[in-house]
């Protein structure tokens, strides 16, 4: 089962998050449409899901969306990574309730520790599950 | 029995006693000590100038022909004053307020200012009162002959013929009144000298008249029940059933309208008067006097009819009387008492009359003929005034000389006087109707008058032309062409009538009825209504008579310049600063306020009447048609509400448009600023994005010592890599941020365009070279002269061609930049000249541009969908690039576009117009143009 699905659609920030996360330990794939996403989260169903919310395609909150309307997937854990940090977006995050926000650029420590947060989240829910 | 030269010399040594009397009281008014000149009981004693030689010689000859018809005389001023002061005190305040100076002047400001109006009445006023002259003349004529002539014997004295010596008594009455009323150098309104002069006469003629009817009741009748008694005995007929018929009523009627109506009586009571209250005394003081002065009439009547000789004239009864009885010394007393009558009349009628006819005939004549009158010599229109009122003076007394002398020595006094009164009474009507019906006109008022007047000219003037003149006597018995309906005095065949009660009804009840139709038949002009208004409501409105002012304004100086030839200088200075109105050279162009030309106009009416005043102050006060200016007034009004709305309306419209604009400006700006806040949001997308990299990379860099070398330099580039892009995008902004802003060094020159091109097309070899990227070049377009800055052109060109290396992801990409000339699409300004231009495309074999991204492929930080390939050393577009092109191709005056190009990709065309052949000179300023 894969760990994380990294949806980002810059190639060298894909890069390093794919090194960062899989230094870790962890299991990591991508996507760079926001098209893709949905599909992706079916047929790999990863533990957690790293969001960008500027994305070709459809925007990372409409992703988020579309997932918390999926009966199968609403509760996989969803950390929203973006370069726009101003409250409204942070807000919306969390009325579509997205699990975390990290804004770009990130400290590496702090977004390993909230995949990690997740990780343990997705744990807890698939014990009540 | 006095000598005639005696009795004459007497008469001009008491003339001379009035003339001191008048300069002393002239004197006394100068140095500030004339307050009793003006006190209510002069005022009253001046009224009593009703009282001519004809109460004083005649009322005993009507008491003696027709018994208690001469109290009527006295009841009709003793009702008015008793009991119609509410008319006189209108006429008091309206006189005072509007400085009424006659009755001319009152009925033709009342109506408009009508100096049509007032030259009739003022030739009314002088025949109605030829015949009162003529009584005088005669009164005069007739008591020196009745004192100087053989006791009792009525012939005339040796070498004094009665034709010369009413011609005497006429000349030198007109020259006393010439030095009496005509004095003073400046035309002024009140004579208080005079005024003092006839009061004292007054109190001569009262003491007279009750001295000798003291000395016949007492002295020599032991009594009114004696001589009651005797006049029974000697079967006199006293009348005593005879008195309250028709022409009693007349009587009473006339002399009631006389009082208010005569010219002099006007002078007196309206314009002489200093101070409305004395009215109150006069009221009651009047009629005392009045009382007192007909106490004895009769009793004299009656003794002398039962004493005297059959035949003797018993309007001579107070003179013949005491001489009869050997009383020389009373005789004199009353005959002096009868000239001081007859005298005061005299005086006083004619300068009322005389201010009539130069105010109202003379000056407007003056005025009309000749434009310049009042700047011809500094004291032109005083000296044209006094002139003409001397002149009048002596032609009214000429006037009386020749109605004396043309109605021959026929009837007694009082039918005289009487024939003056109905004359005078014509006034009456449009008089009451001044002052209290608001809608008479002037036209119903003159044609009344007219008509009036001229009915009691053809009814009682004319027929007392008959004792002298045979033809005027057949035309009164038979009619004019022997019609007999209009017989003087029986006219439409009303016959049976006393002549005095005929005339009366017809002229005043054709005359009121006249004014009444007319006056509802026509209409009133603008100034009339205002004058109207001013008359019937004088007491509703400011007691000053600050009635509307019309709009006019004149220089100070003009003003002043006249105002001085009126009214002399020291008083018009005075006027002129009491009102603070600047005067001297700089106040030449200095305006007036509306207020004071009307405080002006009313001061010169004082002096020459209002039509005068009116015509006179047109000529300077510009442009102001004297009938039209109320209604210029009231158009002015209207059209400042009209103008004053259409301001307003006109305001709200522009506050309307305003708010839209502001609307619009605010919009703009909000607009404006969301795309502020989307291009820094965009901007700080664009600078976290390799930020984001650069701080993840190096901080796995710093922890991980233990990376394999290969992928420690792997980050290290990527690092480089990104340091890079942000170093492009800051540049891009600033390259943006200059061009919108309107780049100083902006530098338009012919430019060949296809030399830009290749020198771009070279650049960007290198970089498909590196890319293995099939670049081909197709130039149909040997030489292209555009208008440009080749730097800026290059550097599109470079972007364009970048992109489209840098976005093919073709597993054999290919690039193709095609250049040619081509007509433009419609040849308008985006064309040349002739309408060709220069065309660029480039074009690739990529993914293409979805169609969703088409119409905003130009935008700022548009960046096409899906993963962009890192393109090492090349020039991938952040977004601005495309933008940048935009604004640039604008400036040049070209199009970009995307469009279907050879290619299955992307294809950007790139238009721009071309410069025609030895147009580049004349292009030059166009290019200066647009670098500034």
């Amino acid at each position: 089962m894969l760990d994380i699905l990294i949806v980002e659609d810059e190639p060298i920030i894909l890069e390093t998050l794919s090194f960062l996360l899989s230094h870790e330990g962890w299991t990591v794939d991508s996507v760079g449409h926001g098209d893709e996403v949905m599909g992706a989260i079916r047929r790999k169903r990863p533990g957690v899901v790293l969001l960008d919310v500027m994305l070709p395609g459809r925007s990372g909150f409409d992703v988020l969306r579309a997932l918390r309307a999926d009966p199968d997937h609403a509760d996989t854990p969803v950390l929203i990574l973006t370069a726009r940090g101003q409250n409204h977006d942070r807000q919306l995050a969390q009325d579509l309730k997205a699990d975390a926000f990290i804004t770009k650029p990130f400290a590496n420590d702090a977004l390993v520790a909230g995949v990690r947060q997740l990780m343990t989240l997705r744990a807890g829910r698939a014990r009540q599950g | 029995m006095l000598s005639p030269d005696f009795v004459i010399l007497t008469a001009v040594a008491y003339v001379g006693l009035l003339f001191l009397l008048a300069y002393l009281s002239d004197g006394l008014d100068r140095r500030g000590r004339g307050g009793f000149l003006r006190s209510p009981l002069v005022y009253t004693l001046s009224i009593s100038v009703y009282c001519t030689s004809w109460t004083f010689y005649g009322a005993v000859g009507t008491a003696a022909l027709s018994g208690l018809e001469y109290l009527a005389i006295y009841m009709g001023p003793t009702l008015v004053f008793a009991g119609w002061w509410f008319l006189l005190r209108k006429l008091l305040r309206i006189g005072h307020s509007q400085r009424i100076t006659s009755i001319a002047d009152l009925l033709s400001s009342r109506f408009g200012k009508s100096s049509g109006l007032a030259v009739l009445v003022t030739l009314m006023a002088v025949f109605a009162i030829t015949p009162y002259i003529a009584l005088q003349l005669k009164a005069i004529t007739g008591s020196i002959q009745a004192v100087s002539t053989a006791r009792g014997s009525g012939g005339p004295p040796a070498g004094l013929d009665e034709t010369s010596l009413a011609l005497a008594v006429a000349a030198g009455m007109a020259l006393f009144t010439i030095l009496f009323g005509t004095r003073n150098v400046d035309a002024r309104e009140q004579h208080l000298g005079v005024v003092a002069a006839i009061a004292f006469e007054a109190v001569v003629k009262l003491l007279a008249l009750v001295a000798v009817g003291l000395f016949v009741t007492f002295g020599l009748g032991g009594g009114p029940v004696e001589i009651h008694a005797r006049a029974i005995q000697a079967a006199v007929d006293v009348h005593e059933g005879a008195g309250f018929g028709s022409r009693w009523v007349t009587v009473l009627l006339l002399s009631a309208i006389a009082i208010i109506c005569l010219p002099r009586q006007f002078q007196i009571t309206v314009v002489e008067n200093a101070d409305e209250d004395h009215l109150r005394t006069a009221s009651w003081a009047f009629p005392a006097y009045l009382i007192l002065l007909s106490l004895f009439i009769g009793p004299i009547a009656l003794y002398g009819l039962a004493t005297m000789p059959a035949g003797s004239n018993p309007d001579m009864f107070v003179l013949t009387l005491p001489m009869a009885a050997g009383q020389d010394g009373l005789a004199l007393f009353a005959f002096i008492g009868g000239f001081s009558s007859a005298t005061s009349m005299i005086i006083i009628a004619s300068i009322a009359l005389s201010i009539m006819v130069s105010n109202h005939i003379v000056l407007p004549l003056a005025l009309r003929m000749s434009d310049d009158l009042p700047g011809r010599d500094s004291r032109g229109i005083a000296r044209l005034m006094l002139y003409s009122r001397r002149l009048s003076i002596a032609a009214i007394l000429l006037l009386g000389f020749l109605y004396f002398q043309m109605t021959g020595d026929s009837g007694a006094l009082a039918p005289i006087g009487l024939i003056s009164f109905a004359g005078v009474a014509q006034f009456m009507p449009a008089l009451l109707a001044a002052l209290y019906w608001r809608r008479a006109t002037v036209r119903g008022a003159v044609w009344g008058m007219a008509l009036g007047f001229a009915v009691w000219a053809w009814t009682l003037f004319l027929p007392s032309f008959a004792s002298g003149s045979a033809d005027i006597a057949r035309l009164v018995a038979h009619g004019p062409w022997g019609i007999a309906l209009l017989r003087p005095e029986a006219l439409f065949g009303m016959v049976g009538h006393d002549p005095l009660v005929h005339a009366t009804f017809w002229s005043l009840s054709l005359n009121t009825a006249v004014l009444i139709v007319v006056s509802l038949a026509t209409r009133q002009s603008g100034l009339e209504q205002v004058q109207a208004r001013v008359f019937v409501d004088v007491f509703a409105t400011d007691p000053t008579g600050a009635d509307p002012a019309p709009r006019r304004s004149a220089s100070a100086e003009d003003l002043f310049f006249l105002a001085e030839r009126v009214l002399g200088h020291p008083r018009a200075r005075d006027l002129f600063r009491a009102s603070g109105i600047p005067r001297g050279p700089e106040a030449r162009q200095r305006m007036v306020p509306a207020e004071f030309i009307h405080r002006l106009e009313r001061q010169l009416a004082s002096a020459i009447g209002a039509a005068s005043a009116h015509i006179l102050l047109s000529k300077v006060v510009g442009g102001d048609a004297l009938s039209l200016e109320e209604v210029v007034r009231i158009a002015d009004e209207t059209r400042q509400v009209i103008s004053h709305s259409n301001e307003l309306e006109r305001k709200s419209h522009e506050l309307r448009l305003t708010a839209l604009k502001l609307r619009e400006a605010n919009a703009k700006l909000q607009a404006l600023h969301r795309q502020k806040d989307d291009f820094l949001s965009h901007v700080s997308h664009e600078v976290r994005t390799p930020m984001t990299s650069i701080r993840s990379i190096s901080e796995i860099l710093m922890k991980e010592p233990g990376l394999d070398a290969g992928q420690r330099q792997r980050f290290v580039s990527l690092i480089h890599r990104e340091s890079a892009r942000l170093t492009r995008l800051l540049d891009e902004i600033l390259d943006l941020s200059a061009l919108e802003h309107g780049e100083r060094n902006w530098t338009n020159a012919p430019v060949e365009a296809e030399a830009v091109l290749l020198r771009a097309f070279d650049v960007c070899e290198a970089w498909a070279r590196q890319h293995s990227i099939r670049l081909v070049r197709r130039s149909e377009a040997p030489e292209a002269m555009i208008l440009g800055d080749p730097d800026r052109l290059c550097q599109v060109f470079i972007n364009i061609i970048a992109n489209a290396i840098a976005h093919n992801r073709n597993p054999d990409p290919q690039v193709l930049v095609w250049s040619g000339l081509r007509d433009g699409p419609d040849g308008g300004p985006d064309g040349g000249p002739d309408g060709r231009e220069y065309v660029v495309e480039v074009s690739d074999n990529g993914e293409g541009i979805a169609p969703e991204y088409r119409s905003a492929i130009f935008d700022k930080f548009m960046r096409v969908g899906g993963p962009q390939t890192a393109v090492a050393g090349g020039a991938p577009g952040l977004g601005l690039g495309l933008n940048i092109s935009h604004t640039i191709v604008g400036k040049l005056g070209g199009r970009i576009a995307l469009v279907d190009g050879p290619l299955p990709g992307a294809t950007f065309r790139i238009s721009l117009p071309l410069l025609a052949e030895g147009d580049q000179m004349r292009d030059q300023p166009r290019a200066s143009e647009v670098s500034s």
